[in-house]
């Protein structure tokens, strides 16, 4: 019972992470088409900033973390408001070259991190409390893990706040729908484009940061690892789709979990597998559209 | 074709030009070397057999397409403008299909389409007292008649220099059909509408003008009740025969859709839709 309740929620520690990259990746193709291959360094450079935060003040009491978060969430959302900016503004409708400017920039990122950090993994340390577990069902869970699923059950109410009671939500909303009409209603989309990448960059940073406590350690490669796996999440919810990506990001997350432990390691690849079943029997996602 | 008369009252201050339109869907040629005038009151209607670039060349005037050629709005250049500033400059756009947002209630699809500081509820709220009750609901849960109701009211909350209104009628029920007509009529006494519609009698009833569409260019421009007079134009314009013992139908709609499909021109145009929320 002990081992079902660690994997579980070690499994949901690692889903937030996923729904936090996801989220962002699945907000950006619904409304704007875009596939971000440099989604993942948006997170990467929010947990080096975070990294650099709890670096200088000190890494081990909570206000030096909280810091870091809003400090990685910040930088994740300047990097990917200069990313729409300045390179996928001018790349619209033309999704070829989407992928290309995306896959270079990720592949630059991790070269420029390289450059400032070096390749080796950077060792965090956060508050005692993360060192320490708590016991549920007699399973003791370490705590980072509760950080990690409150933070993004928090982004996701924000999210769904934001979406459903703000006008820009509305728009988003309505964009993601059907982005032509909303331009022809006398609306500048554009700047939605904006604003979804910036909130799903701040996202992504803020994930990098947690991430980092998650892992122990920050590398120039965390971004793309949950990259992977983040689009895999986003794929299975349904491309677009919020509420559908947070629930694939636990599915995916869970199911990872209890194969790498039952089945001898093959996480990967049994979430490789349902990814091919989703695309088979429900190519739309578990909640994208049907038609 | 038309008389040098019935062209000076058709284009008596145009509230909108098109001039040498051209536009293209995916590489494709839709709309070929357009022009006509739209005046500033009453309602014109846009007729052609179906596929014939009517709604590409609705399209192409607010730039929904790519296109080239010259659209001027009531004296001003708007060709080279974005979508949003062509509709913020007072065109009111009611696309075909009515396009409401499904997810989104029906009052979230009009909140959407204020632009204006001061927008006309008041009027919306008369003219569509059914949306009032359904405030709440799912704008994809609708009917057809209901959505398009909604489509009308976007675009009738804005001041607006001319409405473009794209079938607004297709698929509906012949008592909706005459509410539409209705609501057409009172937004036409406050604003010209270029109408774009297949059901003859609706045209009739409504249009003042009439410019037609034929091989993507316009084949004939003049007052709307000369053409539909016109047995032979219609039949030659628009495939359809106005004696209804050869068309087995009194009232001048077309019979059948596929039987007014041209060959060569593609009879669906690309949407940009993602996933859902």
């Amino acid at each position: 019972m002990s081992t079902l309740v660690l994997l579980l929620f070690t499994g949901l520690g690692l889903g937030a992470l996923y729904f936090l990259v996801a989220a962002g990746l699945s907000l950006i193709y619904g409304l704007m088409g875009v596939l971000n291959f440099a989604h993942g360094a948006f997170l990467t450079l929010g947990a080096f900033t975070g990294w650099e935060i709890a670096r200088r003040t000190g890494s081990d009491n909570w206000g030096t973390f909280l810091l870091s978060l809003v400090i990685g969430a910040a930088a994740g959302a300047a990097f990917a408001a200069f990313t729409e900016f300045v390179l996928i503004r001018r790349l619209y409708q033309r999704h070829i070259e989407q992928v290309l400017v995306t896959v270079g920039l990720s592949l630059a990122a991790v070269a420029l991190f390289d450059g400032i950090w070096g390749t080796d993994p950077v060792f965090i340390k956060g508050p005692a409390w993360f060192k320490d577990t708590t016991e549920i069902l007699g399973a003791r869970i370490p705590n980072d893990r509760f950080i990690c699923i409150i933070a993004a059950l928090l982004v996701l109410l924000a999210l769904v706040f934001f979406l459903k009671k703000t006008r820009y939500g509305m728009i988003i909303r309505a964009g993601v729908e059907n982005r032509s009409m909303v331009t022809a209603l006398g609306i500048d989309v554009r700047k939605a484009f904006t604003l979804v990448f910036t909130i799903g960059g701040a996202a992504a940073g803020l994930g990098g940061v947690l991430a980092s406590h998650y892992f122990g350690y920050v590398s120039p490669m965390l971004g793309g690892s949950l990259l992977i796996f983040a689009f895999i999440v986003t794929v299975i919810g349904g491309l677009g789709s919020l509420t559908g990506a947070a629930i694939a990001a636990v599915a995916v997350a869970v199911l990872q979990q209890f194969a790498n432990f039952y089945l001898g390691g093959t996480g990967d690849f049994v979430v490789v597998l349902a990814l091919a079943l989703v695309l088979l029997f429900r190519p739309t996602g578990l909640l994208g559209r049907t038609s | 074709m038309s008389t040098a008369a019935d062209n000076r009252a058709t284009e008596a201050r145009p509230i909108l030009r098109v001039e040498s339109l051209f536009a293209s869907i995916a590489g494709q040629q839709v709309v070929e070397d357009v022009s006509f005038t739209v005046p500033a009151t009453g309602i014109t209607a846009l007729l052609g057999r179906n596929g014939v670039g009517k709604t590409s060349t609705i399209k192409a005037i607010i730039g929904l397409i790519d296109r080239t050629g010259t659209v001027e709005l009531d004296g001003e250049r708007i060709e080279k403008e974005a979508t949003f500033k062509i509709i913020r400059s007072g065109v009111g756009y009611v696309p075909e299909d009515r396009e409401v947002f499904s997810k989104l209630t029906v009052a979230e699809n009009l909140r959407l389409a204020e632009r204006d500081a001061a927008p006309r509820r008041q009027l919306v709220e008369e003219l569509f007292p059914d949306l009032l009750a359904r405030a709440g609901q799912m704008a994809g849960t609708l009917s057809g008649g209901q959505q398009q109701m909604v489509s009308l009211a976007r675009a009738l909350l804005n001041t607006n220099k001319i409405l473009l209104v794209d079938e607004p009628t297709k698929g509906l029920a012949p008592k909706i059909v005459g509410e539409v007509a209705e609501t057409l009529a009172e937004a036409a006494r406050t604003v010209p509408i270029l109408l774009v519609e297949q059901n003859l009698q609706v045209v009739r009833q409504l249009a003042e003008g009439a410019v037609v569409l034929s091989g993507g260019r316009v084949v004939h421009t003049g007052r709307a009740l000369d053409f539909l007079d016109d047995a032979g134009l219609i039949q030659r314009h628009l495939g359809v025969s106005t004696d209804p013992a050869a068309a087995g139908n009194p009232a001048m709609e077309p019979a059948g859709k596929p039987a007014m499909e041209p060959a060569g021109k593609p009879a669906a145009e690309p949407a940009e839709k993602g996933a859902a929320l």
